[in-house]
């Protein structure tokens, strides 16, 4: 039985098809340096195996679009202090429960220490975890991209509607295009002290990020960096019939926005959601992103109006300062000028089990996918 | 990152919910991001229990077309398929 | 018992009773419950000697015994229960050494205020499923945990089997060039289990494939008696039992996505939450290493049984001092099967 959607879009012929494109199209002459933005991407190439099908020219560079990678371990012990010395019961979606924060700690040992942690699928099953215990606080520990942010938007707006006094929103929202640009900007700052900048030719970019914010913030990169992007859906043919675009651009010396994901994303995005979410939250003037460090107007904070439910207002936290780890090479991985394998402690100290950066901490992350699909590509021949 | 799948409306809940299928599962979603522009049959982009969009059937076949199309369209001058 | 059952002045209340600390006290109340609720139910010679050991003849081959304790949330879920799922996971362990499961032991940690209705239920269902099997239940135990401190009911059961002459099955027997071969479709039990969780619930007919799989293994140990490994699938999924074998008997294992069964509301559910059918547990597959001269023979038996229908040969054995346990993708390439970390929890992103 296929699923609908689903399967037509992991098709073996068509991928055939595409990579005989890919490798007809692609000059033998130069190389092709992609980043592909999103953690889904980076998922479904590894998951499918898209890079056995590409020729050799053709390279891809996994970028930090993972929400629960670049989630500062400063803001995660905020969620164990929550759990652990607030005493509440703290909900959030499962992605986040291993990842180790400060000395290692996890949402999942502050459990098995006795905290109430709870695992969530959606924003509205913690706001029906506050209507069933009127007698404990809940709070949503939010985390993601435009994707997820607009869910959380609805919680809080129904959480003022009725009136809750024990719901509050831990907010981790992260905002895409402005980690592109400080990407850029971090790159363009390596340039400036003589290092590698970034190795990047033209971007995949976001599928359900653009379902949100539509396709038009990302004409700006592409007119200013010279740089093409084409918004690709997470399905593997998408992912390469969007490397198949990408390269045509740069072969025809085009920098253009284009959308291969049009099922899904118009240029204008998801209107009403995003009047929810402008409802909601207000720009910070800064956030720290692991991997990138402080980025300028890179994340959402809750309105002073919803300021009632804002976990930060209403409980006091410590916000401990954890560097990034110096042995790590997550920035110049995020910037595609080193490969996971050129970093001395990736599959050494750095695991999936035992993460040290931001790159390692999630599935999405380009080391723990790497270290999951993709050693065997340096390691062992392929049994035919 | 943002995993979000399509999944067939099969049934209006009221209050804002819907019920959607995907290969014989069936999950209670909130339409709160959808408006009322779709309606039983039509596909939607699931994510954490919310439709976050109509998935435009025209366009899916379209884009599917463009993949097969692809390998007949080689690049002029370009180099020739690797086999 | 006839006798045993006038001694009590009232039956138990099956209907709204509850489990008191009383029930494993060792008095009078505790053998009310032995007697009305697990006497009666798994009645067999063994247990009608009423010593606080069963005796039973030893018989020729080699005896076998594993032991597993069942902790599962929810207790009764679609095809299945705890009580089932404590006879089948314990025959299959002692199949899965190709030996004939005779008996099994059942220990029983019951919270003080468990409905006495359910815990029926539960006996019930493990009197039928040891029946089903040809098991016979010859020992027990019983205790009761206060209010809080357990999670409805653990069960352990322990599980005694004899194994022919002539077959010698191991993790460390798979060869480079072996065929692998998968009993039928994954994820069907965690992904049942999974339909009923408090947070997640969403619907589907899908059922658990709890089921005892010693007739499959005796039937295959009979058409090929050299098969080298067996082992079900269950915690961890398909993806643990490979890693597992490929590091104990110390070769690389190539598996084909194309040819693993996966029935689609499995596929569903993983889509929809974000997990990996290979990690999803089952509780009535088995997979087999063989060597490749007999896989046809050994696939064409597993298809013949009711329980192996969907059989499949998968994969193949390599010589890969790596280890790794690699999948040719229907997509055309190619990936790492690791261990999983942890838990596989649904996921967002």
């Amino acid at each position: 039985m296929t699923v609908r959607y689903i399967d037509e879009f992991r098709d073996r012929k068509l991928a055939e098809t595409l990579s005989r494109a890919i490798h007809a199209e692609a000059d033998s002459g130069r190389s092709y340096r992609l980043m592909e933005f999103c953690g889904g991407h980076t998922h479904a190439i590894f998951r499918y195996g898209i890079l056995d099908l590409l020729p050799a020219n053709v390279t891809m560079v996994h970028g930090p679009g993972c929400p629960v990678c670049v989630l500062p371990i400063g803001r995660l012990d905020q969620a164990i202090q929550l759990a652990r010395d607030h005493g509440v019961m703290l909900c959030t979606y499962g992605d986040l429960l291993r990842v180790p924060g400060v000395e290692r700690a996890t949402l999942l040992k502050a459990r098995a220490g006795g905290a109430d942690v709870r695992m969530v699928y959606s924003s509205l099953d913690a706001l029906a975890l506050a209507r069933a215990h009127p007698d404990r606080q809940v709070v949503f520990f939010a985390i993601g991209f435009e994707t997820t942010t607009p869910a959380t938007a609805v919680a809080l707006l129904q959480a003022k509607a009725e009136r809750f006094r024990n719901f509050t929103v831990h907010c981790n929202h992260v905002l895409t295009p402005a980690a592109i640009s400080g990407l850029l900007a971090s790159a363009r700052e390596a340039e400036t002290r003589g290092e590698p900048g970034l190795a990047v030719d033209g971007f995949v970019g976001p599928a359900h990020v653009s379902a949100v914010i539509g396709s038009r913030p990302f004409e700006r990169f592409a007119a200013e960096h010279a740089t093409p992007v084409v918004i690709a859906g997470f399905e593997p043919l998408d992912v390469m019939q969007a490397i198949l675009m990408l390269v045509r651009q740069l072969n025809d010396g085009r920098a253009e926005v284009e959308n291969e994901y049009t099922r899904v994303v118009c240029r204008d995005g998801n209107r009403k959601a995003q009047a929810l979410m402008d409802q909601v939250f207000q720009l910070r003037p800064s956030f720290d992103w692991r991997g990138l460090g402080a980025l300028p107007a890179s994340a959402l904070g809750i309105r002073d109006d919803f300021a009632d439910f804002d976990a930060e207002k209403r409980f006091t936290l410590s916000a401990p300062d954890v560097a990034d780890s110096k042995a790590c090479a997550c920035a110049s991985i995020l910037r595609g000028v080193k490969k996971p394998t050129d970093c001395r402690i990736f599959a050494t100290a750095c695991t999936p089990d035992t993460p040290i950066g931001a790159c390692m901490v999630s599935s999405e992350g380009a080391c723990a996918a790497y270290y999951t699909y993709g050693r065997y590509r340096d390691a062992a021949p392929v049994a035919g | 990152m943002c995993l979000a799948i399509p999944a067939r409306i099969v049934a209006m809940s009221g209050e804002g919910m819907a019920q959607v299928e995907v290969g014989g599962i069936v999950k209670e979603v909130s339409l709160a991001l959808v408006d009322d522009e779709v309606t039983i049959g039509d596909y939607v982009i699931v994510h954490v229990g919310f439709a976050l969009s109509r998935l435009d059937p025209e366009e899916a076949e379209e884009t599917l077309q463009l993949f097969a199309e692809a390998g007949a369209l080689p690049a002029a001058g370009g180099p020739e398929p690797l086999q | 018992m006839d006798l045993g059952r006038k001694a009590f002045p009232r039956a138990l209340d099956l209907k709204s009773g509850r489990i008191e600390l009383g029930h494993g006290a060792g008095g009078r109340t505790m053998t009310q419950l032995i007697e009305e609720l697990f006497e009666s139910r798994f009645a067999n010679p063994f247990l009608a000697q009423r010593h606080d050991a069963a005796s039973f003849p030893v018989t020729d081959g080699r005896m076998v015994v594993s032991t597993d304790g069942f902790v599962i949330s929810p207790l009764f879920f679609p095809g299945g229960d705890i009580g089932s799922l404590a006879v089948h996971g314990t025959v299959n362990d002692v199949a899965m050494a190709g030996a004939r499961p005779l008996y099994l032991t059942c220990g029983m940690i019951l919270e003080e205020g468990f409905p006495l209705a359910d815990l029926a239920r539960i006996c019930a269902s493990m009197a039928d499923a040891a029946a089903a099997a040809g098991v016979c239940i010859v020992a027990g135990d019983t205790k009761v945990v206060e209010r809080g401190k357990g999670d409805g009911v653990f069960i352990t059961t322990t599980g005694i089997g004899i194994v022919p002459d002539g077959v010698a099955i191991a993790a460390d027997r798979a060869r480079p060039g072996d065929a692998v071969l998968l009993s039928g479709t994954l994820g069907d039990h965690g992904v049942a289990v999974l339909s009923r969780r408090e947070g997640l619930s969403f619907a589907t007919d899908l059922v658990s494939d709890s089921a005892p799989l010693h007739t499959l293994v005796a039937d295959m140990v009979a058409a090929v008696p050299d098969i080298h490994v067996l082992r079900d699938a269950t915690r961890g999924g398909f993806a643990a039992v490979l890693n597992e074998i490929a590091r104990e008997s110390g070769v690389g294992i190539t598996v084909r996505e194309d040819a693993i069964p996966v029935a689609a509301a499995v596929r569903g559910a993983c889509e929809l939450l974000g997990l990996d059918p290979l990690y999803v547990a089952n509780e009535g597959k088995l997979v087999a290493f063989c060597p490749a001269s007999d896989a046809e023979r050994l696939l064409a038996v597993m298809q013949a049984h009711p329980l192996g229908r969907e059989s499949a040969i998968v994969g193949t054995c390599t010589d890969d001092p790596h280890r790794f346990v690699q999948m040719q993708t229907s997509f055309g390439g190619n990936r790492i099967i690791d261990w999983i970390a942890g838990e596989q929890l649904p996921r967002i992103c």
